[in-house]
């Protein structure tokens, strides 16, 4: 059966079967108020401002990325109107972790 | 054929959920999405195991298409209205699914489920309850689905466009960056491809951008929209997307979805495969 384009679970600890010696992981949390926000939706945008993926934020307010080494971008829409980015840099082996504040 | 016989927006829908003849169908692929809240009257597709066969990579059957809708209680002469999750990709896949088993009035709700989510609209837990039909499906429609042997045919002859994203496209990425990396097949893209993004057609919020702008868009990017297309991506359903735009939105005439995709083309012995941005 050919994997879908499902997210893994956006929780706050990585899925066991991914090894993060082979992932350039960027990860998050959305917090509106200083509470987590869950059902935002994440956007992550490749160094030319392009779309390369999106999830919707966990009931943790968590997302989670497998990028590339790099510069990123995580765009987080809410409803309202709530458009906020964010800078960040992406290293193989790593959690490139970011908080959002809407 | 125009816009508005194959997408609605919101409002529309909001105002025509109790319309009859008219059926609300959820396609996800996380099936967790439509548990925790789906539009009021809405039945849940699954694209992997309603849709496709569970054994071999390919679709159900015309009788399993059959025996699907009609356990869904949707008839044949019902108007479907295809929503989901992840910009509609699976929503738009559905669609030209149902296209591909000739259902005749089928509609995509423009934005999806994340249009809907934005703009605060209710959604509701309740699952309806839809008395079973005796649909009959057509055979299917192989002027809109593309095969592997006609996409290498289609090199240097055909249009080709790969709506994955530029990193999938020059390989340095293998799958969108929501999913681990690690994959079978091989990073690259059919040589001759144009790059064109599926979320090039589309705006923040998952709306269809203007008849006009996609025009431009594939103009543009050097597609010949005066040619035959042939859309793919990795596993098929953000090219369905695309597909849509150029079939559905556009009216071209000769648009296939390569459903296939990168999963399989990446994964075949010999077929010419390029590294690196467009040529």
């Amino acid at each position: 059966m050919t994997q879908g384009c499902a997210a893994p679970a956006q929780t706050a600890h990585l899925p066991a079967t991914v090894d993060l010696n082979n992932e350039a992981v960027i990860q998050g949390t959305v917090i509106r108020d200083g509470s987590p926000v869950s059902g935002a939706y994440a956007r992550l945008l490749d160094s030319s401002g392009e779309f390369t993926a999106e999830v919707v934020t966990s009931e943790e307010g968590v997302f989670r990325f497998f990028a590339a080494d790099g510069s990123w971008t995580v765009r987080v829409l809410a409803p309202g109107g709530v458009s906020v980015d964010s800078s960040v840099t992406a290293e193989t082996g790593t959690i490139a972790g970011l908080e959002v504040a809407i | 054929m125009s816009r508005n016989d194959v997408l609605v927006d919101a409002a529309w829908v909001e105002a025509n959920l109790d319309a009859p003849g008219l059926v609300l169908v959820e396609v996800d692929e996380d099936v967790s999405a439509y548990d925790k809240g789906h539009i009021r009257g809405a039945v849940k597709l699954d694209w992997k195991t309603e849709l496709q066969d569970p054994v071999r990579r390919d679709f159900v059957d015309q009788v399993g298409f059959e025996q699907l809708l009609s356990s869904k209680g949707i008839a044949n002469d019902d108007t479907v209205i295809l929503y989901g999750g992840n910009n509609n990709w699976f929503a738009a896949y559905a669609y030209w699914y149902f296209k591909l088993y000739g259902h005749e009035n089928v509609k995509l709700l423009d934005g999806g489920r994340k249009k809907w989510e934005l703009d605060s609209r209710e959604l509701v837990t309740d699952v309806p309850t839809r008395p079973a039909t005796d649909y009959k499906a057509k055979a299917q429609d192989l002027a809109i689905r593309a095969f592997r042997d006609e996409v290498v045919d289609a090199i240097g002859n055909k249009g080709l466009i790969d709506v994955r994203s530029p990193d999938e496209f020059s390989g340095k990425l293998l799958a969108p960056a929501h999913l681990p990396q690690e994959q079978a097949q091989r990073a690259g893209h059919v040589p001759t491809a144009r790059n064109i993004p599926w979320s090039k057609a589309a705006n923040d919020d998952g709306t269809f951008k203007s008849d006009e702008d996609l025009r431009a868009l594939y103009t543009e990017a050097g597609v010949d929209l005066d040619n035959p297309i042939i859309a793919y991506c990795r596993i098929g359903e953000r090219s369905s997307h695309t597909w849509f735009a150029l079939k559905e939105l556009l009216g071209l005439p000769d648009v296939k979805n390569y459903d296939g995709s990168w999963t399989e083309y990446g994964s075949l012995v010999g077929v010419p495969v390029e590294l690196g941005p467009a040529k």
